[in-house]
């Protein structure tokens, strides 16, 4: 279990001091389809890119706020784990990348009809981004106009 | 910082019309930022779908968070604990 307690000092005073975004007012988007019809996208902060992709930045101040967008259809072991946080255990995800991104996962559930398509492809961005003003005027909107054009029904999110 | 960005994330494309769920490992982060539907998990950073190659654990986590949209009536922001129902 993650819990503030379980960081190191540094992390939880760096944490603790930190001033935190308070999303609001809140929105409310409402579903149009049920699981079992609905088109789904995964969006991952792991900073997963395919080998053929430039690898996140993490020497950019405040975080890189840069995504990119990963195909569907990339296999597995193309995919490269970018994200460079010493603030967690990488080793799971190299083990099985659908840990942070659950790409063969959603084949599963659509072979089993638990949900109604899967999105051509799938957002990544590095999530060690403290000073988030860009992600939220630039790369949000981006994202979500992407998905929006995609005619995606329900977005899962996936930190790490 | 993973939490808060995913959340951010999440806002933007709940704002534009498309309905959202964050993972999410730290309760305390989840609260303060507020996104609209978030499944708090009992796991540690690095694993945020539970254990590398567990296809079943991972699809329950998968399942629980993308049904919480069905749930159109309980208020937003929603914070639910990963295998409560």
């Amino acid at each position: 279990m993650a819990t503030l307690k379980e960081l190191s000092l540094a992390d939880r005073l760096f944490l603790k001091a930190y001033p935190w975004r308070r999303i609001h007012p809140t929105p409310q988007a409402n579903p149009d389809k049920s699981l079992g019809a609905s088109r789904i996208a995964l969006a991952s902060s792991a900073g997963m890119v395919c080998k053929d992709q430039i690898p996140f930045d993490d020497t950019v101040r405040g975080g890189d706020p840069s995504f990119r967008w990963i195909a569907h259809q990339t296999p597995m072991e193309d995919l490269v784990e970018t994200h460079r946080s010493q603030s967690f255990d990488h080793t799971g995800i190299a083990k099985d990348p659908n840990l942070a991104l659950p790409l063969q996962r959603l084949n599963e559930l659509l072979e089993q009809g638990l949900i109604g398509s899967i999105n051509h492809r799938h957002a990544s961005f590095m999530g060690s981004i403290t000073a988030p003003g860009r992600m939220i005027r630039d790369t949000a909107p981006e994202i979500a106009r992407g998905l929006l054009e995609d005619g995606v029904d329900r977005v899962l999110l996936v930190p790490v | 910082m993973c939490n808060q960005t995913v959340s951010l994330v999440a806002a933007e494309i709940e704002r534009q019309g498309i309905p959202t769920v964050v993972l999410q490992f730290l309760k305390e982060v989840a609260l303060k930022v507020g996104p609209p539907r978030a499944l708090w998990l009992p796991f540690p950073h690095g694993f945020p779908l539970g254990k590398p190659e567990d296809p079943t654990l991972q699809k329950s986590i998968m399942l629980q968070a993308l049904a919480m949209v069905d749930d159109e009536v309980s208020p937003l922001p929603r914070l639910a604990s990963f295998g409560s129902h």
